[in-house]
């Protein structure tokens, strides 16, 4: 049952307005892509352009060979769950999972075995004559998944499926959608904001901004090896800092800014151009009040307390730049240090990237 | 803080009821007493001029015409009037703000002017005959209710439940019955209740649509208390309120009315 999908150089509009620009995308046969961004991205749009529910304006989107694009949306045999559930309030529990079976045409007997084995699934049987309205919204959210799964979909899709329950259940919920669409093997996209929701739950990401695809790979290349600048700050990478080479010795680059020399062995990073970007997070950059060490001078401002560490808001000829210090020796605001880059910590972006 | 309500709320209370109450107990006194003119308290108890409604011949026919229209007319601007909600409220980004008014215009305009526009266009301007022309006036002015109604129950229903079934297989129109209908169900009564009850006693606009050989109730009445002072428009008062009550009991007892306590 499990089929490719094939987003093929998509753009849409809303009005006059585009909100999807030239988007092409492949999932494979039982693959989870998450569609991650802020609001306004394109992700929400991607998911009704795919559902139906949305025409664009070029492009072609096919499901395991068989083209969509013209398709009504109820004949597209697609799984929806939904941010807010859109659990039927008229129906019984047992009645909204058997709804899709009967659209297909399938005999009362059938239908209620059906969907109360897949109730059992999701550990809801006991609930199956309940009102939706009577039950919590982690209950809501297991019937709302057990009406896509019981049409069995070639395609699955989330839109924020949990955007509306509080953190623990969050964290069980994705674990519980995973286990499922894995033992199915659904091929399935998941829209959501939440960066950590997406890195935990899909097989690969794809980071979009204003309408467009700004990196699709796995959660492990995107968190380590950002493309551009864009999906370096997403995930964290908030320091980044232009240099210059001013040598090659092998191995190893020497590049400068603002007075900072840095030794950079190019087996790390692969091969670096002239003029680049050094990306790192705060746990990156070291705090020094060594005088002669080799880093950029920095003056300390607000310092805050994160927990594992204390955070610096930090003035630099480089720019404002943001470094954790390590909990022992807590320095006070005006202080000067050096902050120290860690290599193993960085990444490097082309410099024509600067946005 | 007590549970039980301030002495004086109880009071205001007691008082709002009794100016609801005190000229319905005043129309149904009025509508049995014995005498020839109308009077209150009543003095000997009668039914005669309930009797006499039956036997005036203008008021057999009117009140069958005024059920007719109030039905006829209801029943139209549903069929108007769902669609109508359904697509201002579905569609409400695309679709301009000022059309959601049009629906309200009828009640806005003062109902002489919208009657006499009504006999002017309609029955002046096309020839249409009486019943027809106090079918779209009756039609027209109770649109409003109905949309407005139904649009209210609409805004709280939310569309990806809509979605989520024509994901499921069900195509949009069956969609719209099976789903979405049922949902706005209790606005649908409501809209029904108060287009018949409007248009049943709507005086100004059949007015002027009423002609030769048809008219409504409220205008027969009109008629009458012009040449007589007898209790009958009383007790017809008494009886368009039975009416009233009974089209509800009616609907309560068929469709359930708990949606009036919400």
């Amino acid at each position: 049952m499990t089929q490719p999908l094939d987003i093929n150089a998509v753009s849409a509009h809303y009005g006059t307005t585009k909100v999807l620009e030239d988007l092409s995308l492949s999932v494979q046969a039982g693959e989870l892509v998450s569609l991650l961004g802020a609001s306004g991205c394109g992700k929400t749009t991607t998911l009704r352009l795919i559902a139906g529910f949305l025409a664009p304006t070029s492009g072609s989107i096919s499901l395991g060979g068989r083209d969509l694009t013209r398709l009504p949306t109820h004949k597209r045999d697609i799984g929806l769950v939904f941010q807010n559930y859109a659990l039927f309030p008229h129906l019984s529990v047992l009645d909204n999972v058997a709804f899709g079976l009967k659209q297909r045409g399938i005999g009362a007997d059938e239908r209620r075995k059906r969907a109360m084995a897949m109730l059992e699934r999701v550990g809801l049987a006991p609930l199956a004559e309940r009102a939706p309205g009577a039950l919590s919204g982690g209950q809501k959210q297991r019937v709302a998944l057990a009406r896509a799964l019981v049409i069995e979909p070639p395609l699955l899709m989330f839109d924020e499926p949990l955007s509306n329950l509080d953190a623990k259940l969050r964290v069980d919920m994705r674990v519980e959608i995973r286990q499922l669409q894995r033992a199915n093997g659904t091929t399935s996209v998941y829209v959501t904001h939440d960066q950590e929701e997406a890195f935990s739950i899909s097989d690969r990401v794809a980071i979009m901004n204003a309408g467009r695809l700004m990196q699709f790979d796995r959660p492990e290349v995107l968190y380590r090896r950002p493309a551009n600048t864009f999906v370096a700050r997403f995930v964290g990478f908030e320091n980044i800092i232009p240099l210059k080479v001013v040598a090659r010795d092998g191995d190893i680059v020497v590049a400068e800014t603002a007075g900072m020399r840095l030794r950079l062995p190019q087996s790390l990073f692969g091969q670096i151009p002239d003029t680049f970007l050094l990306a790192t997070r705060p746990d990156g950059l070291v705090v020094s009040t060594d005088p002669a060490a080799e880093g950029l001078s920095a003056q300390l401002g607000l310092r805050t307390y994160l927990g594992r560490a204390y955070q610096y808001q930090c003035e630099t000829p480089a720019g404002h730049l943001i470094a954790n210090g390590s909990l022992t020796t807590p320095l006070e605001a005006g202080t000067n240090v050096k902050l120290v880059p860690m290599p193993e910590q960085c990444t490097i972006l082309a410099a024509e990237d600067a946005r | 803080m007590s549970d039980r309500p301030h002495p004086v709320l109880i009071g205001i209370a007691a008082l709002v009821y009794l100016f609801l109450m005190l000229p319905l107990v005043i129309v149904v006194g009025a509508a049995l007493s014995d005498t020839t003119y109308l009077t209150f308290p009543p003095q000997g108890l009668s039914l005669r001029w309930f009797q006499n409604i039956f036997e005036i011949s203008a008021f057999r026919r009117t009140i069958v015409t005024s059920l007719q229209i109030a039905l006829l007319g209801t029943l139209i601007a549903l069929l108007i009037g769902i669609p109508a909600a359904y697509a201002l409220n579905r569609f409400r980004i695309e679709l301009p703000k000022w059309l959601g008014t049009l629906f309200v215009l009828p009640i806005l305009v003062p109902e002489i002017v919208f009657g006499f526009a009504l006999l002017k266009s309609l029955t002046v301007g096309t020839g249409a005959p009486i019943f027809l022309s106090l079918l779209i006036g009756h039609t027209l002015i109770v649109l409003p209710y109905v949309v407005r109604v139904i649009s209210a129950s609409l805004a709280s229903f939310d569309f990806s439940i809509e979605e989520a079934a024509i994901s499921l297989g069900s195509a949009p129109v069956k969609t719209f019955f099976t789903i979405v209908l049922p949902n706005v169900r209790a606005g649908v009564i409501a809209a029904f209740i108060l287009a018949f009850i409007t248009s049943l006693n709507d005086v100004s606009v059949s007015l002027f649509l009423t002609g030769p050989g048809i008219s409504t109730l409220p205008i027969q009445i009109l008629a009458h208390v012009e040449q007589f002072f007898d209790p009958t428009v009383a007790s017809v008062s008494v009886l368009l309120m039975f009416l009233t009550v009974a089209v509800m009991a009616i609907v309560e007892r068929t469709l359930g009315l708990t949606f009036l306590a919400k």
